[in-house]
């Protein structure tokens, strides 16, 4: 044994674990930690690195009204995600967000277009607040049809979502016929005016589906740091069996987080059919993958339990601001699709790669602990 | 060592040599050493989490050791999975059954390494046949044919070591093989090895049944906390002197007098019969009453597969009701887990792992889990009362952890153990269910867990734990169960018992009948 090794650096006191490896572990922890912190900011500095391109490269990019735009198109996906995150924070996966879109644009056009009833002869024509609710409430019920598939049937969350994500554009398609419900807008002397305000308004000078988006993204937030449900989630995410053996009411967790994630997708669907003041069955056409990918981005675990709100709406803004600023460059749309792809994909295998990092990092500073018990474990 | 050692046979066949492992926060071996002889049988003793079985599974190569040596026959070897040990000559049985119950006995004999017939078949006749022979040899007279899951777990635990003895293994490492076995199994276990000791083979033994397997041994080595703290012929020693190397002192020193002052009966269980629900076609727990004041430690010892977890998740609220009743505070137990917490009643889960902890929330969140309900305010979490209650739990369970807000892997076992115990007591439980509260513990914690049931009886808490370690069995609890096979069979106060009379006791009287007779 040698001199330096019989007198170990100082804070690693020689133990079980020979001073040489501890060094090397110890050193191995701190890069592992710088490591670390990159990737848990990797949604915001490929946010930041698409703003820096896209704006030297076009000259538009950086305008106020594209910036608004922009938005604009961030809050639908946003407004979708925040949904899907507490989907997968639960462990599971909702594919069918995308059709509740396209349905709950259809439900509200045949309502705008007045309801036939037959049998009493006379139509109705509800005013918007009612028809809103009645929209999202339809997204809520087939939520909730997830939510009894996957915890009564026990279904696997993806079977059940991707059968529901038929079934939704299916029921779409056949209360519209197949065609799509024009002049939204409503008319005046029927006391149904005003649903174009969802896409078009500005109350303090910005566009009600930012609103929108903001006041969802607080309320989850909210939800998710100070409600008991909150805690519940992360638990059942993390740990199911702990969580239901501390009491946890795990199935009627499960439940919700289908049927909030039904009810934000129905939002969505309404944002849009406003903005376009006219409403498609096929509307929202692989809406969940956008979702999905922005929620990834944001560093939540596909396995559950892990993830965050603001994680969820830098990836929107990352998947928003990619796509629209390809556009803005004039990139052709099939090289989009392609971009866009690798994207998610890079983002998966990050995600991986990070819990690969912690694994190996925890590893690291086991063996620091093993070396020093009684030092707290070093801080930067 | 004794004479009638001769030099030859002392050659070391497997060697760990320095061998250091940690696991997240825990460290489960410091720099031990130990060889392995031909020819002899040394057995392993040590307290739950010791560092027993993870010495164990590095040797046959499940585990790669953190820092130090495995040598084979004086050569360093890094066995990549357990098959690479296997081929090397080096097997184990575990602890914890490796079988597919769905496989039969010969399927589960030969999986992955089923004979071949010619054109590359798997030769079912041979496997049936070598099954049927080797099955023989353990006793058991049973058709290769029958699913695993069909057989009771006795003869599971039997199948398990017929496959270790198919390989023609130099090296036998065997983790707690007679868990499940009666008397009369673990006889006909006991001459199969000393036959294979008598041909060459080198085994290992693992059991909590200390004068079984002095009995068996011909070398002893005892670890604690992780470290080897002594080593001796089996001639030289005897059950007591183990007990002293396990525990590190005076057993009296790790289990204080207790005094209990007993309140009315709180828990009340009357003929309760519980279908296993593993197999359904079993009973779990088969016709047992019992009793738990309030301010009483009622301890239930028992095998595995004695009833012991079925038991207490069925007062939790986590298995059915089979039959019978089961009352509190003269009322009958009704509804789901969260219901039951409510009411008063929580379960420590036997592995915390699995059941007790989230692995992605921290420490303070773990503990606030089960009554973040009550922590709440207009519908949403008071943080300062939430934080007030935490640091309060922290202090009363001692746990030691860097902040509240560190992550739960960051903790030692004991200390995680201590969490969980915590969570179950920020919900202000009347009744304390604990299923083998001190697995996989370092002793010091062992001591913290047991003054903290005890803390708590005296104010009231009637408390009911599940344990398979005599020690603990003979001094924790002011009244102890033994179950058999999901029968009570037999009480007993404080200091009635020996260690011998519960042995005895806990293998179940002859005269039971099998509990699949009876569904």
């Amino acid at each position: 044994m040698t001199t330096s090794e019989r007198h170990p650096a100082p804070g690693i006191p020689h133990e079980a674990v020979p001073a040489a490896e501890a060094r090397a572990a110890l050193a191995r922890e701190r890069r592992l930690r710088v490591l670390d912190v990159a990737f848990e900011a990797r949604a915001f500095i490929a946010l930041a690195v698409l703003v820096v391109v896209f704006g030297i490269l076009s000259d538009s990019f950086l305008t106020g009204s594209n910036l608004i735009t922009m938005t604009r198109h961030v809050a639908i996906n946003a407004v979708l995600a925040l949904g899907m995150l507490l989907v997968i924070l639960k462990g599971g996966i909702d594919l069918s967000v995308g059709s509740i879109v396209g349905l709950s644009g259809v439900v509200a056009g045949e309502l705008l277009r007045g309801l036939r009833i037959d049998v009493l002869g006379v139509v109705l024509y509800p005013p918007v607040w009612v028809v809103v609710i009645i929209a999202v409430a339809v997204g809520g019920v087939v939520g909730t049809i997830n939510g009894l598939l996957v915890t009564r049937l026990r279904v696997a969350p993806f079977i059940a979502t991707l059968g529901m994500l038929y079934v939704a554009r299916g029921t779409a398609l056949i209360i519209s016929g197949g065609e799509t419900y024009p002049k939204l807008a409503g008319e005046p002397t029927l006391g149904n005016t005003g649903f174009s305000w969802l896409g078009s308004g500005r109350p303090l000078g910005l566009p009600t589906s930012i609103w929108i988006m903001i006041v969802l993204t607080v309320a989850v937030a909210v939800l998710l740091a100070r409600a008991p449900f909150g805690r519940w989630l992360y638990a059942t995410g993390g740990n199911e069996r702990a969580a239901e053996l501390s009491g946890v009411p795990v199935v009627r967790v499960k439940t919700l987080v289908y049927v909030i994630s039904g009810a934000c997708a129905a939002m969505a669907g309404l944002i849009i059919a406003s903005e376009l003041t006219s409403a498609a069955p096929q509307a929202g056409e692989s809406y969940e993958l956008n979702a999905i990918a922005a929620v990834v981005i944001g560093g939540a675990a596909l396995s559950g339990g892990r993830g965050n709100v603001r994680g969820t709406l830098v990836g929107a803004f990352v998947i928003g601001f990619l796509a629209d600023g390809l556009v803005l460059l004039g990139v052709s749309t099939f090289w989009q699709i392609f971009i866009k792809g690798a994207v998610i994909v890079l983002a998966v295998a990050l995600d991986q790669g990070q819990q690969r990092l912690q694994r190996r990092r925890s590893a690291a500073s086991a063996v620091v602990r093993a070396a020093a018990p009684l030092t707290p474990a070093p801080t930067a | 060592m004794t004479a009638r050692t001769a030099a030859a046979q002392r050659v070391p066949v497997l060697s760990a040599v320095d061998v250091t492992k940690v696991f997240g926060g825990t460290r489960a071996l410091r720099g031990v050493s130990l060889d392995v002889l031909a020819g002899r049988v040394t057995a392993l003793f040590g307290e739950n989490g010791a560092g027993k079985s993870t010495l164990m599974k590095i040797l046959a190569g499940i585990e790669t050791p953190t820092t130090g040596r495995v040598l084979l026959d004086g050569e360093e070897r890094r066995f990549g999975s357990a098959r690479e040990a296997a081929d090397a000559g080096i097997s184990i049985i575990h602890q914890e059954l490796s079988l597919c119950p769905n496989l039969s006995i010969a399927d589960n004999l030969f999986l992955a390494r089923e004979r071949r017939t010619r054109t590359g078949g798997v030769d079912r006749r041979a496997q049936q046949r070598a099954a049927r022979e080797v099955m023989l040899r353990l006793e058991e007279d049973l058709d290769p044919a029958t699913p695993v899951g069909d057989l009771r777990l006795g003869q599971q635990q039997l199948v398990e070591i017929a496959r270790a003895l198919l390989q023609d293994a130099r090296v036998l490492i065997m983790d707690e093989p007679t868990s499940a076995l009666s008397a009369t199994e673990v006889d006909v276990l006991f001459a199969v090895v000393r036959d294979l000791s008598a041909s060459g083979v080198a085994v290992v033994y693992i059991s909590h049944h200390l004068d079984e397997a002095l009995e068996i041994a011909d070398d002893v080595v005892v670890l604690r906390d992780g470290a080897l703290v002594a080593q001796a012929g089996a001639r030289d020693v005897d059950v007591a002197w183990i007990v002293r190397q396990m525990v590190g002192r005076e057993s009296d020193s790790l289990f204080p007098p207790r005094h209990p002052t007993l309140g009315d009966v709180l828990l009340d269980v009357r003929d309760l019969v519980v279908v296993d629900p593993r197999s359904p076609e079993r009973l779990a727990v088969d016709d047992v009453s019992l009793q738990v004041r309030a301010g009483e430690i009622v301890g239930l010892y028992g095998l595995m597969g004695a009833g012991r977890t079925e038991l207490l998740e069925t007062v939790a609220g986590r298995n059915p009701v089979g039959s019978g009743q089961v009352l509190l505070d003269g009322e009958e137990l009704r509804g789901s887990i969260a219901d039951r917490i409510d009411q008063g009643v929580v379960l420590v889960p036997e592995d915390r792992q699995r059941d007790g902890l989230v692995q992605s929330m921290s420490v303070g969140r773990n503990l606030s889990l089960a009554s973040i309900a009550g922590l709440t305010r207009r519908l949403l979490l008071s943080p300062p009362r939430e934080r007030a209650q935490v640091a309060q739990m922290v202090t009363d369970v001692t746990v030691k952890t860097a902040s509240a807000d560190a992550p739960i892997g960051s903790l030692s076992g004991g200390n995680q153990q201590k969490v969980v115990i915590g969570k179950a007591l920020m919900t202000q439980p009347r009744l304390l269910l604990l299923d083998e509260p001190s697995r996989g513990v370092d002793v010091g914690a062992k001591a913290d867990v047991f003054d903290l049931m005890a803390r708590q009886a005296e104010h009231g808490l009637a408390v009911l734990f599940t344990t398979s370690e005599a020690e603990e069995a003979l001094h924790v609890p002011d009244r102890l169960l033994v179950l058999a096979r999901g029968r009570l069979v037999g009480e007993f106060r404080r200091g009635e018992l020996t260690r011998e009379q519960l042995m005895s006791v806990s293998d179940g009287a002859p005269t039971t009948t099998t509990p699949g007779a009876t569904s």
